[in-house]
């Protein structure tokens, strides 16, 4: 049991993003609505922008700004341990660049066959599609 | 310059897409030429590309001289170097040749279409010549979204819900990749394809290389459209309008096969993915089963576009099975069919868009007496057809051949057989498509005039493209033998029997 709380406990961060990921793919699968299918692609990338921002994450640790800087550089060491891992947090930029155009194009994919069909349920727009 | 050559396929597409945007505005005629301007570029730097990695070996491109395992590189040797030439020469052609009916079906949405089309291949080319993971998700993303839009362009009724249907299952797919890489990232803290394979072999028993190997594959299999995550395809390539589709289904489900062994040779290595793990004979079971399933799938169809997307399908599991098959034969043949299939779709695609612009409507109904109204086209179409078929003289005859020959190496039979059957029920789809064509008589009751014996090819700006990829159909087939033992052979690597 102790074993098992430090498991849950000790990488709630990794839990976190595969919940968050989970209602995402539940969402994506079992909703009929399409926006609410957009909403959960979303928290599906959030999720794993989420997983990535928390892997850089170093405890006790500070921004990774340097302050010696010019002529001094290099007559420190720096100690690693100190600064959190910025480049994940960069990736995520980009990533989150990219999450958002997807959902600016499914968005403006949405409003066409809003304009066409009148409606944004699948079933009916289905149904619409099969009458023809 | 020629050092330069890597970095200038993707840009010069990249910024030609900002011009043709801003030209757009201006004056739409001149779009075209600056698209067909900037894609010659890029078959001019893959084609010399190509010639300098068979001179002098692989070709290292630093990005603002950073050093790889920080900065991002771009690596060529002869795989990418022949799919980038696959890439931009397919993407050439079939600018060329869809001109005219981009100007016929959406006149005034022309600048966009061209501003997505040239994104669209500097994605491809991107995702081929980078050699860094996380780089690769970026640009597999920039190809994913026009292809979306661009199949958005489509019939009004069915393209948007197909293509949102793409948008959520391609969003799915390119996450599970971002999500095996951040795992890599962990494991060894690096992004660069070369750095990660030399780190990696000592930590190959791990749980998370397992886990991020998985994530990866699963999404490029998603990209990919292998088998069971296939449903996407059909009707986002049937509903895009023609001359998207045309450039779409050749080139995107190959460039992700590519990525696959790229995967497996240059960042998990072949002795992870064939040795550590065992699921190669998986695999190559669940390939059969993509081919029988694919070829069953096109058999059920009435309509000639829908049918060629289920033999995407099909083609997909040649390509993955063959690659898993894990001996020096299955490999070549997988990759000689990278080339050959992007050959064969584009044919046929080609075709079916000269059809569509004289014809309305593809259902096989349509399509009675066309023999005498397009014999040309219908020649090409037939040439693809026994290609796809594999009929000697034909590329397609000499990629089945390599994967028939690796599976009978490999002992399994099982993927010989899928292989035979899925040719047999071609000889069913074409032939039928054939005698509908030739020996029907012409549908003559949605035109006034009786037509009979008029002859009415589409134009010659269509026409002359689609006769190069018919030829080069015969010629690649030809020159396989060369192709194999210069450019192929030398990729794989040592380690396979």
């Amino acid at each position: 049991m102790e074993a098992l709380i430090h498991h849950i406990v000790g990488k709630y961060n990794y839990w976190l993003y595969i919940i968050l990921m989970m209602i995402g793919l539940y969402a994506m699968i079992a909703k009929n609505n399409l926006i609410k299918k957009l909403v959960g692609m979303n928290i599906f990338q959030t999720a794993i922008i989420l997983f990535y921002v928390s892997i850089g994450c170093k405890k006790g640790a500070t921004i990774p700004i340097l302050e010696e800087h010019g002529a001094h550089m290099g007559a420190h060491t720096i100690k690693v341990a100190d600064y959190i891992n910025p480049l994940p947090h960069v990736l995520m930029l980009t990533a989150i660049v990219v999450s958002v155009s997807t959902f600016g194009v499914a968005l403006a994919l949405a409003v066409k066959i809003y304009q066409k069909y009148k409606t944004l349920e699948e079933d009916e727009i289905l149904m619409r599609l099969r009458e023809k | 310059m020629s050092q330069h050559y890597p970095v200038l396929l993707v840009t010069v597409p990249l910024l030609s897409a900002f011009i043709i945007s801003g030209l757009s505005w201006v004056k739409k005629s001149l779009c075209f030429p600056v698209a067909l301007l900037a894609l010659g570029t890029s078959v001019f730097c893959a084609i010399s590309l190509l010639f300098r990695v068979l001179d002098l070996g692989i070709v290292e491109y630093h990005m603002g001289g950073w050093m790889p395992p920080w900065g991002i590189a771009y690596r060529v040797d002869l795989l990418n170097a022949l799919v980038l030439v696959v890439v931009s020469s397919v993407a050439f052609l079939n600018l060329f040749a869809t001109h005219k009916s981009v100007q016929r079906d959406f006149p005034e949405k022309m600048g966009i279409f061209y501003v997505l089309y040239v994104l669209f291949v500097t994605g491809l080319m991107g995702i081929t010549v980078t050699g860094d993971v996380f780089n690769l998700y970026v640009l597999l993303e920039i190809a994913s979204l026009t292809a979306y839009a661009l199949i958005a362009l489509g019939q009004p009724d069915s393209a948007p819900l197909a293509s949102l249907n793409y948008v959520f299952i391609g969003t799915i797919g390119a996450c599970f990749y971002l999500l095996g890489i951040g795992y890599l990232y962990i494991m060894t803290g690096s992004l660069n394809m070369a750095d990660i394979a030399s780190l990696l072999p000592p930590i190959y028993h791990s749980k998370a290389v397992l886990v991020a190997f998985i994530f990866c594959m699963v999404g490029v299999c998603i990209k990919m459209a292998f088998f069971p995550l296939h449903v996407w395809l059909p009707n986002a390539y049937t509903f895009a309008p023609n001359p998207a589709s045309s450039v779409i289904a050749p080139l995107m489900t190959k460039v992700m096969v590519y990525v696959m062994i790229r995967l497996v040779f240059s960042v998990f290595l072949p002795d992870f993915s064939f040795h550590v793990l065992h699921i190669d004979h998986a695999i190559v079971w669940l390939s059969c089963l993509a081919i029988v399933m694919g070829s069953l799938l096109a058999l059920n169809q009435k309509n000639i576009k829908r049918m060629l997307t289920y033999i995407i399908v099909s083609e997909i599991g040649y390509m993955v099975g063959g690659f898993w098959l894990g001996n020096r034969l299955g490999m070549s043949g997988a990759i000689l069919h990278i080339l050959n299939d992007a050959i064969m779709t584009l044919c046929l695609f080609l075709a079916v868009g000269n059809i569509a612009y004289k014809i309305r409507g593809l259902d096989f109904v349509h399509l009675k007496g066309l023999f005498r109204k397009m014999p040309i086209t219908m020649a090409a179409f037939v040439a693809a057809g026994l290609s796809v078929i594999g009929v000697p003289p034909t590329c397609g005859f000499f990629s089945k051949w390599y994967l028939i020959s690796g599976a009978i190496q490999a002992g399994q039979y099982g993927f010989m057989v899928a292989l035979l059957f899925s040719s047999l029920v071609n000889v069913v789809l074409f032939f039928r498509i054939i005698e509908i064509a030739y020996f029907e008589p012409m549908e003559t009751h949605h035109r006034v005039v009786a037509m009979r014996d008029v002859m009415e090819e589409a134009p010659l700006t269509m026409l002359v493209p689609l006769l190069i990829v018919a030829v080069s159909l015969v010629a690649v087939g030809i020159y396989s033998g060369n192709i194999v033992t210069h450019i192929i052979l030398p990729v794989l690597p040592k380690g396979i029997g």
